[in-house]
Parts: structure tokens; C-alpha cells; sequence
């Protein structure tokens, strides 16, 4: 019976690992090649970082980085101020409000992006306000990150005690100031949880950006149009180490920051 | 005390205000472009042109990849979402955390990486197959983590009654972990499925011209210009995407959820 057991056991992990490998071997390969000149992956021409040094000399790849990382950091801040703010009116809304809060939010997650794209798309062109470019990026991208920030700080809200707000108000704070200096402390895990997935959601996305980014190239549009146009470009691999281990270091950030949080909770 | 808790519930006007006018108002704008021909007259000629030999040749292939693909991701992740969420085999949460970190990964990185294994490693250049491991790769993320999730929030008690009861483990299986994992396939099932039909990106760079998805015709009318026809294309996957959650909330009483939550 024992015996039994170990070879399941061995069985569902030789599982679980021969999928988690199929899923890392390409990414690893790419950053193993990463370290060579050649033009081709499977061609080792001898350990070299001039694709790194190419790489951050190419003044459009670097542009399309940065123009990434503003528009991800803007977008992602401007929906976690709004999102908190949402999270905490919504909880509070009932009956039609509510549905239509509830009814919009779930209608921006699950829409295909295509469909998200070609509509914003379509309405800036209309509206002919903004040019295509940072702002309508940012819009866009915004837009699309509240969801998931209400989605964060939602259940801490949960967890909250519904009458330090209102002790708040007794004490003849203002709403704005009660809800910044009494709530909000509160709601901080959520709102960095939301910023996080909306950083990332907005660093990969590339169907919404492609239909309103003007002549404004982020790392999604510029890999796109390398890949298709140009074939692949060798400085590509240094390009998608860097990202790759710069997403790897947040998340280990992410990671250790909430273990500390759950150490202190749990001596407390 | 009215006074007071008006306050708060104003704290949603902003996004309120908002959606309204980048959520709603874009939508209803290409509805209008849906319905117009290039002279802004009301037709119904763009949503007929869906119902073309063509398109309804592109509609099906592109089913029959979405179904491929779920069924991929499904017969994968299902007994892997048990073995993570059974402390027997797994109790690190590390573990779980390597199988969802790709998904943080640009996907178009990604699907470069995939393609420069397939064409320069393995030297394996078929349009086919290569967009089926893609969208696997890119989607199976997304089939895992609600199946994942309900089995770990499952009750054990409900299992361990099984087998008091003297069922079997297959029993205890197929007639009590399946009917309590439909929430997370379900939810999964929704996140892989049509994604997968409205996908463009990843038919682009892996396939070749004959592996185009739906998604890819309603790119390709918009880099032709041709908006009206593009965006009824794009309205009718909107309808298709409504009649599906509609019937994933009446098959699970709203148990399921088409989100990412919970990642972080």
C-alpha cells in the first residue's frame, strides 16, 4: 500500500514537472541564445553580450521600452487611484447602480480585445479630440486596468470595519480626508495587488495599443512589426532577456513583500 | 446619517462617468459603423457578408482550433490543477506560482521564443500545428488557475463522506470532484474558448496565410479600411462572447467568473 502510494506520488510529479518544463524551454532558450552573436537560435557562436550592447544602442528598441514603461506606469496609477476609488463607492451602491457598475466592469474583462480595440479605435476617431498616440494609449489602457483593481481591493473591503468610516466623519473629518487617511491605509495589499496586474496588463498588451498607438511604438507594436516585416532580429533575444528578468524581479518583489506582511500578521 | 452615507456611494462617480463614455459609448459607435455602409446609410450588408462562403469557412476553422485548444488545455490542466491543489503531492505554493508566471510574460515574446523553437531548433515549419502549441502555450494559463482554485477552496469533507459512504475512488471521483470542479472548467473553458477564436497575433506569426482565425479577418478589414465590414465582424464576436457567458452563468448560477483574480 505504501508502495502504491510512492509511485503515484512519483507519477503525478514527473507530471507536473514534465509541463512546467515544455512551458519554460522555449523562454530558456531564447535567454541561453541571448549570449551569442549568431543570427539563428541552434547556431552557438561563442559566448558574447553584443547583443546587449546592440540592444541598448538601438535608439528604436530603447524608445519603444520607454514608451512602454511611461505608458504602463501612467495608466496603471491613474486606474488604482480611480479603481480604489470605484471599489469603495461600489461596495456601498445598491440595486440599478450597482448592476450597471457591475454589468460595465465585467463587460470591459471578458470583451475580446479586438473588439475593445477597434471600438477605441473608432470613437477617437469620431470624437477627434485626441490624436493617436500617448494620450489615447493611456486612455485606453486605463480603461481597461480599473476592473481589475476594483477586483483587488474589493475584498479587503470586505474584511473592513463598516463604522470606522462613519467614526471618521463623527470626528468631523471631511469625506475626501476620512476616506484618504482612515480607508485608504487600509486598502494598500489590494491597491498594490491591482497595480501590479494592471502594470503587466498594460506592458503586454498589443491588440488594443496596435489600433490607437499613431506612430507611438511599444514593445508589443515594435516586436510585432520586427517578427512579421524584418524576421527575427537577433537583438530581439537580448530584448526579451532584459524584460524577462526585469517581470522576474517584481514578481520575487511582489513575493517576499507579501511573506513579510503575512509573517508580521501571523507574530502579531 | 443620509447625508453621510451618500457620500461614499459618490466615491464610484468618476468611473462611473467614465465607463459610460469610453466603455458604452465606443461600443455603441461601432455599432453605428456596423450598421452604415461607407456612405453612412443604414444597411444590413456588412452582417450578410459574415454569412459568406468565405468567412463562415474562416468562422468554423476557427472553432474547431478554439475547440482543439480547450480540450488540450482542459485535458492538461485538469489533473494537473488536482495534483497542485492535493497537499499530498505539492505544498509549496512556489510551485503553482511557476506554472503562472508566463502568463506575466508578453505574450508576443513569448510566441517569438515558440517560433524561433519550432523553425530553428527542431526545424518544424507547419502552420498548423505550430498555432496550436501557440495558442496552448498562450491560453493554458488560464485553464489551470480556476480549476486550481476551486480545488483548493473544495470541501473535504464532501470527499471524505464519499468514501465513508463506501464509494469508490473512481466513483468518489466522477460523481463528486467533477460535479464540484464545474465552476473552475466552466470558468476555464470560457477564458481559453473564445479568446481563442478572436485571437490574431498568435495565427499571425505562427501560421501561415491558410491558418487565419475570425480575429484575423477583422484585422484584416481594418488594415484594408474597410471599417463598416470590420466592425460588424467585430460586433458579431461581441454577440457570440455575450451569448457564452450568458450561458456559463445559467449553467452555473453565476458561480463562474471570467477574470484573472486572484493571480496575486
Amino acid at each position: 500500500m505504501i508502495r502504491h502510494e510512492k509511485l503515484k506520488k512519483v507519477i503525478a510529479l514527473t507530471f507536473v514537472y514534465i509541463t512546467l518544463i515544455l512551458m519554460y524551454v522555449p523562454i530558456i532558450i531564447l535567454i541561453i541564445y541571448s549570449f551569442t552573436e549568431s543570427r539563428t537560435i541552434g547556431n552557438w557562436t561563442g559566448f558574447s553580450v553584443q547583443l546587449y550592447i546592440n540592444m541598448f544602442e538601438d535608439p528604436e528598441i530603447m524608445g519603444a521600452l520607454t514608451n512602454s514603461v511611461i505608458i504602463a506606469l501612467a495608466s496603471s496609477l491613474l486606474a488604482t487611484a480611480i479603481g480604489t476609488f470605484s471599489a469603495v463607492g461600489i461596495y456601498h451602491l445598491r440595486k440599478a447602480p450597482k448592476v450597471y457598475m457591475d454589468t460595465v466592469s465585467q463587460i470591459t474583462m471578458v470583451n475580446a480585445d479586438i473588439v475593445t480595440g477597434i471600438a477605441f479605435m473608432l470613437f477617437f476617431l469620431i470624437i477627434k479630440v485626441i490624436p493617436d498616440g500617448f494620450g489615447t494609449l493611456i486612455i485606453a489602457h486605463t480603461i481597461i486596468c480599473i476592473p481589475y483593481v476594483i477586483m483587488s481591493v474589493t475584498p479587503r473591503l470586505t474584511q473592513l470595519n463598516p463604522n470606522l468610516y462613519e467614526a471618521g466623519l463623527d470626528l468631523g473629518s471631511p469625506p475626501i480626508k476620512t476616506m484618504l487617511t482612515v480607508i485608504l491605509p487600509q486598502l494598500i495589499p489590494g491597491m498594490i495587488a491591482g497595480f501590479a496586474l494592471s502594470f503587466t496588463l498594460s506592458l503586454d498588451d498589443f491588440v488594443i495599443t496596435k489600433f490607437i498607438n499613431g506612430d507611438v511604438d511599444t514593445i508589443s507594436t515594435y516586436l510585432y512589426t520586427k517578427i512579421k516585416v524584418k524576421g527575427v532580429q537577433p537583438e530581439l533575444r537580448a530584448m526579451s532577456t532584459v524584460i524577462l528578468l526585469a517581470i522576474m524581479l517584481i514578481l520575487v518583489f511582489i513575493n517576499v513583500y507579501n511573506k513579510i506582511k503575512k509573517n508580521k500578521t501571523t507574530s502579531r | 446619517m443620509k447625508r453621510l452615507t451618500f457620500n461614499r456611494k459618490l466615491f464610484a462617480l468618476p468611473y462611473g462617468v467614465l465607463s459610460a463614455l469610453f466603455v458604452i459609448v465606443p461600443l455603441l459607435v461601432l455599432l453605428y459603423f456596423a450598421f452604415v455602409d461607407g456612405d453612412g446609410k443604414f444597411t444590413f450588408e456588412n452582417f450578410a457578408d459574415i454569412f459568406s462562403k468565405g468567412t463562415i469557412k474562416v468562422l468554423f476553422y476557427s472553432f474547431g482550433v478554439a475547440l482543439l485548444t480547450t480540450v488540450i488545455c482542459l485535458v492538461i490542466a485538469y489533473p494537473l490543477a488536482m495534483i497542485l491543489a492535493n497537499s499530498r503531492f505539492n505544498k509549496s505554493a512556489l510551485l503553482v506560482m511557476m506554472f503562472i508566471l508566463p502568463m506575466w510574460i508578453n505574450s508576443l515574446l513569448r510566441m517569438y521564443a515558440l517560433k524561433n523553437l519550432f523553425i530553428e531548433l527542431l526545424q518544424i515549419d507547419t502552420g498548423f500545428f505550430m498555432v496550436l502549441c501557440g495558442m496552448v502555450y498562450d491560453f493554458f494559463p488560464f485553464m489551470l488557475l480556476p480549476i486550481y482554485t476551486i480545488f483548493v477552496s473544495m470541501d473535504k469533507s464532501l470527499i471524505e463522506a464519499s468514501y465513508d459512504l463506501g464509494a469508490s475512488p473512481i466513483k468518489t471521483f466522477f460523481r463528486v470532484k467533477v460535479p464540484l470542479s464545474m465552476p473552475g472548467v466552466i470558468s476555464g473553458i470560457i477564458m481559453v474558448f473564445m479568446p481563442t477564436v478572436s485571437t490574431f497575433a498568435i495565427s499571425d506569426i505562427l501560421g501561415k496565410p491558410e491558418n487565419i482565425m475570425f480575429g484575423n479577418l477583422i484585422n484584416y478589414w481594418f488594415t484594408k479600411n474597410h471599417w463598416n465590414l470590420g466592425s460588424a465582424y467585430a460586433f458579431f464576436l461581441l454577440i457570440l462572447i455575450g451569448i457564452t457567458m450568458i450561458i456559463s452563468s445559467k449553467l452555473t448560477g453565476g458561480k463562474a467568473k471570467a477574470t484573472t483574480g486572484g493571480i496575486l
